[in-house]
């Protein structure tokens, strides 16, 4: 069973006090030209953007299949048990492979430091581990995060849509987006129009598996690959071999005649 | 001994001079001074240019020994040790590259102990590391020759078959890997580009490469050397060019037919011009070029015909990695000089070395040397300047 949050953004006031508990949770700097920036980055893991009145939340998604966790070279991602995605930090090489793959460019990066870090949402492992909520769900005064059991989630999220038809569109996102994630979202307006990636551009085949239908083919093809190799170097090599003997015998042979004719 | 101060000598030190000002903004003031990556843009000219294209243009080492040693077409036999050179100055110039471009290079090594069997990368790192080490033994008994080692190279002999096998197992490994390293970006990567057939397409594309870098070393170190071009051996890699990129070209068709793409890539838009570039270059142009049998049979008609399609390869695999990802981005990634001086500097090192090395060591037979000191060292040999200062453009 996992953690999860569920982001209402109908609910949402666009007070941004997520944000600055996101900060004080994990130690980052946060002042008015901090909550001005409406851009996620090494110090801003998540960010409500406002357009009119509509409010809208990005985050680490913390998919079930998570891309960051499958790419990563030294494995410095993993999916917890209970839900977060978290990032060791001591096993980064810094390739920013996690960056590029991430389908909802979460991951960010202290372009500006000497020893840089992958800086995203790990969904407060410790708080969830604890029993707590997450920091930003916790400090919601609307109830538009809310934390929970996934499975929960979605029963309440389904059933919000269903006493209120008017006011949501008939989605989920994160349900089965890529697989589904642990961030789940329920929103009046296309949460496109904030910047997440179309439901029908990732699809909902979980990313590892584009990479896992060629990985998987690799333990056969190495040894099958090296016989064939080995093979064609046997016989080019034998080809060559009958070919000198051959031609030796030849030799051999016109001599014995032309012994034979003297 | 005097050293005089020619052309290529003077922009060999202003391209190192540059690059050692720009590794030190690198690595005293951080990723984020020295180039122009960003969250939106992760990977840069180096994943592009240094990486990606640096091994590419590297295979020329596993096609020669493939060719020579697998297939036994002994007729090659003296383009094997300078491909083989090549291949192992760029992987040694690839890992310098990854220095560059790791946020954390001082912890490379942990891909030998935190290890990710789903991840791509990871393979491709063992299969470089790896690569690199049978590279280094295939490239050794130069050294023991100069020396008058017999010894060790009867022993390096003995396993000869398993190295050769290795090699060509390793870099259809990685080769191939470096394609499958965007497949798991299906909605970033711009459709022109990704296919799930890209490790095939990187695979077929750094085969037709190794066989124009062939043409296009051997033809540059002959004229620097003053040794007799072998007309012959050039002809017959000339033709198996012309073959690998008819096969490469057919597979891409076949690709965008299959995918439906062949009336989006035909319609103008900031990603098609550069798909035709590419495919001009890589394919239409070479392919024409060859065709005619003038062409193929000549010195500078196969060495142009092999320059224009390692451009186009070139094209290719800045396409993938750089231009493929800006509609995703919404906007346009250019270098910053310093990035492209980083990268000047690396290639340039590795003439530099390969010069150094056909200097001291055995590395082309001995009797095809024409007796005459040649005075002239050229860093960066006249030809491929150029093809180099506009594979970023």
């Amino acid at each position: 069973m996992s953690k999860a949050l569920l982001y209402d953004s109908t609910m949402c006031i666009g007070c941004k006090q997520c944000e600055q508990a996101c900060a004080t949770q994990n130690k980052l700097p946060y002042d008015d030209a901090i909550a001005a920036e409406e851009r996620q980055s090494d110090h801003k893991y998540t960010v409500v953007m406002t357009r009119g009145d509509k409010f809208m939340r990005r985050l680490c998604m913390h998919c079930e299949h998570p891309t960051c966790a499958s790419v990563c070279p030294v494995g410095a991602f993993h999916k917890t048990t209970e839900g977060p995605v978290v990032y060791d930090v001591w096993k980064c090489i810094g390739c920013r492979y996690c960056m590029q793959a991430c389908p909802f460019s979460q991951p960010k990066y202290e372009w500006g430091s000497l020893n840089p870090r992958v800086r995203k949402c790990i969904m407060c492992p410790d708080r969830v581990v604890a029993g707590k909520q997450t920091a930003c769900a916790e400090i919601c005064p609307t109830g538009a995060t809310k934390f929970g059991e996934r499975d929960d989630l979605i029963n309440e999220a389904q059933e919000r849509i269903r006493q209120n038809p008017s006011t949501y569109l008939p989605r989920i996102y994160g349900l089965h987006e890529i697989g589904g994630t642990c961030v789940l979202i329920l929103a009046g307006v296309k949460v496109e129009e904030f910047g997440y990636p179309a439901s029908e551009k990732i699809g909902d085949t979980p990313t590892p598996e584009y990479t896992g239908r060629v990985m998987e083919r690799i333990p056969d093809f190495v040894p099958l690959w090296s016989l064939v190799l080995g093979g064609i170097y046997w016989i080019s090599h034998r080809r060559q071999e009958v070919a000198e003997a051959e031609s030796l015998e030849r030799t051999r042979g016109r001599k014995n005649t032309q012994g034979g004719a003297q | 001994m005097k050293i005089k101060l020619t052309f290529w000598r003077v922009v060999f030190i202003v391209v190192m001079a540059l690059g050692l000002y720009s590794t030190y903004v690198r690595y005293l003031h951080g990723l984020g001074a020295v180039s122009n990556m960003s969250d939106q843009f992760p990977w840069g000219f180096w994943i592009g240019f240094d990486c990606l294209c640096g091994v590419m243009l590297a295979a020329g080492g596993f096609c020669m020994v493939g060719a020579v040693y697998l297939f036994n077409v002994r007729s090659l036999h003296s383009v094997v040790r300078p491909a083989v050179l090549t291949a192992f100055l760029g992987y040694l110039l690839f890992i310098v590259g990854l220095l560059f471009d790791l946020g954390r290079p001082w912890f490379i090594w942990h891909q030998l102990i935190y290890m990710n069997p789903h991840s791509v990368m990871f393979e491709v790192g063992v299969c470089v590391m790896t690569y690199t080490t049978v590279l280094f033994v295939e490239f050794l008994p130069n050294v023991f020759e100069r020396f008058h080692l017999k010894a060790p190279i009867k022993w390096i002999q003995k396993i000869y078959p398993v190295l050769i096998v290795a090699g060509i197992l390793l870099s259809t490994l990685h080769q191939s890997s470096l394609g499958s390293l965007y497949l798991i970006m299906p909605s970033k990567l711009h459709p022109f580009w990704y296919t799930p057939a890209l490790p095939f397409f990187f695979f077929g594309s750094a085969v037709a490469v190794g066989l124009a870098m062939t043409i296009f070393e051997s033809t540059q170190s002959s004229k620097a050397l003053g040794r007799q071009l072998e007309l012959p051996v050039l002809v017959r890699l000339g033709g198996a060019l012309l073959v690998a990129l008819w096969i490469n070209a057919l597979l891409r068709f076949e690709d965008y037919f299959h995918r439906g793409m062949l009336r989006e890539i035909l319609k103008p838009s900031y990603e098609a011009y550069f798909l035709w570039l590419e495919l001009a270059f890589s394919f239409v142009i070479p392919i024409t070029l060859l065709s005619f049998k003038k062409v193929r049979l000549s010195p500078n008609g196969l060495y142009l015909a092999s320059v224009i399609s390692l451009f186009g390869f070139i094209t290719n695999r800045l396409n993938v990695s750089l231009i493929g990802f800006e509609r995703y981005a919404g906007r346009h990634y250019m270098p910053k000089w310093t990035e492209f001086s980083v990268t000047l500097m690396i290639v340039a090192a590795g003439f530099a070395l390969f010069r150094l090395a056909v200097e001291y060591l055995p590395i082309f037979p001995r009797e095809e040397y024409i007796e005459e000191p040649v005075a002239e060292v050229r860093a960066l040999p006249r030809a491929a300047a150029p093809a180099l200062e506009h594979a970023g453009d």
